[in-house]
């Protein structure tokens, strides 16, 4: 079996599935693909299930957070050592995986690395509404001075971890619009990541999973977060089991089981 | 504050302390990850409506006299009952929705132990056909 994985979340992304399962297989073919369907009412998981993943069908919707976390905790129980985050909408161009494998393995001590739409050197750079940009700048800001190194897109979700970020995530992963929030929670468990240019492509259906009503709370909340944050201590992953809830941590035991 | 308390300005303090203490807890029960923060901006919304309300007199008496309230205390707990109204309707809907998403998870739990039990049974029954085939 690989040792690494792919998680693609996806919502009701029929029309877009294969195609970027198949890019995954082409593109980084050292990789398992599974799909956590976040709920769809379409066909996404047989789609998904024909174009050779393994997919994960949650029963009802659980929002990106949750549905990462579901893969995250697969990668754990299956005994992989790299998952990267690729979204089901073909945003993520898997051509970038083996650029962020190779990061990853040229510094040991590098716990994630996260592909960035605006380290990109040719300065296409990445296109969006204002609104969301000074939004993305101002989360940038915020995660740069808390963990005291430059992050330039703290909002992206194409990112891949090793195997102490599988199993931080997969016992702790933020609620809703996770992304912020992963960084500095790696942060705080004092596990490394950095940043690697990537382009991204418009995404060829759907729509993002954020409306405009919705980025006030989005920012809200992540602002909310951020701030609590602050004054909470964490044990690095390394110590003694963090007494979390007991279903989180009963998955664990049965997955250090299940590995030995 | 039922209290015979009959000073404004006690009052005042009185409503003042016991928001600032409702953020503060809100914020600890956070810290402590006993709150999500889905739920914490609702409560930190009302209590610091209510605390600029205690806080600036000036605006608790004007809108008092706007809508013809003549003792401005009233207003702060008619706004108090006003949110708490907004704050059960809203917890309503959560335990709705928890409690449909808890009958989808029993009913997948149940239809999944069966597809499990039967495939058990099946491996089982397969075993002594598969030795005697291998003699």
């Amino acid at each position: 079996m690989n040792r690494h994985l792919a998680i693609v979340p996806a919502l009701n992304e029929a029309e877009a599935i294969v195609a970027a399962i198949e890019a995954i297989h082409s593109r980084a073919s050292g990789f398992d693909v599974l799909v956590v369907d976040d709920g769809s009412s379409d066909d996404t998981a047989a789609r998904a299930r024909s174009a050779g993943a393994t997919v994960v069908p949650l029963p009802f919707n659980l929002g990106i957070g949750g549905a990462m976390q579901s893969g995250y905790i697969y990668a754990l129980e299956h005994g992989y050592d790299v998952a990267v985050q690729v979204d089901g909408d073909g945003q993520h161009d898997p051509r970038h995986i083996p650029e962020l494998l190779a990061r990853l393995r040229e510094d040991p001590d590098l716990n994630m690395v996260t592909g960035s739409r605006f380290l990109d050197p040719s300065g296409h750079g990445y296109r969006s509404s204002a609104t969301r940009r000074i939004g993305i700048r101002v989360f940038a800001s915020i995660v740069s001075l808390i963990t005291g190194r430059r992050v330039t897109d703290p909002t992206s979700g194409f990112r891949m971890t090793d195997r102490r970020g599988i199993e931080l995530f997969a016992r702790d992963y933020p609620h809703d619009y996770p992304e912020v929030e992963a960084i500095l929670l790696m942060h705080a468990h004092r596990l490394r990541s950095c940043e690697l240019p990537v382009i991204m492509r418009p995404r060829l259906t759907g729509s993002s999973a954020i409306s405009s009503t919705q980025s006030v709370y989005y920012m809200v909340k992540v602002l909310l977060a951020v701030f609590v944050g602050l004054f909470r201590r964490r044990p690095t992953i390394a110590a003694v089991e963090q007494p979390a809830s007991a279903p989180e941590q009963s998955t664990v035991a049965a997955a250090e089981q299940t590995l030995l | 504050m039922t209290d015979a308390v009959t000073k404004i300005t006690l009052q005042r303090g009185l409503a003042i302390a016991v928001t600032l203490g409702l953020l503060l807890l809100v914020f600890e029960l956070v810290r402590r990850k006993r709150l999500s923060e889905r739920y914490a901006i609702l409560w930190l919304l009302a209590a610091a409506t209510l605390l600029v309300l205690a806080a600036w007199k000036g605006l608790l008496t004007s809108l008092a006299g706007d809508v013809g309230i003549s003792y401005p205390p009233s207003a702060l707990f008619a706004v108090a009952i006003g949110l708490i109204i907004m704050l059960l309707l809203h917890f309503s809907l959560a335990v709705s929705r928890l409690s449909d998403q808890n009958k989808i998870l029993a009913q997948r739990l149940g239809l999944l132990q069966q597809r499990l039990e039967r495939s058990e049974d099946q491996a089982v029954e397969r075993e002594p056909e598969r030795s005697t085939v291998g003699r």
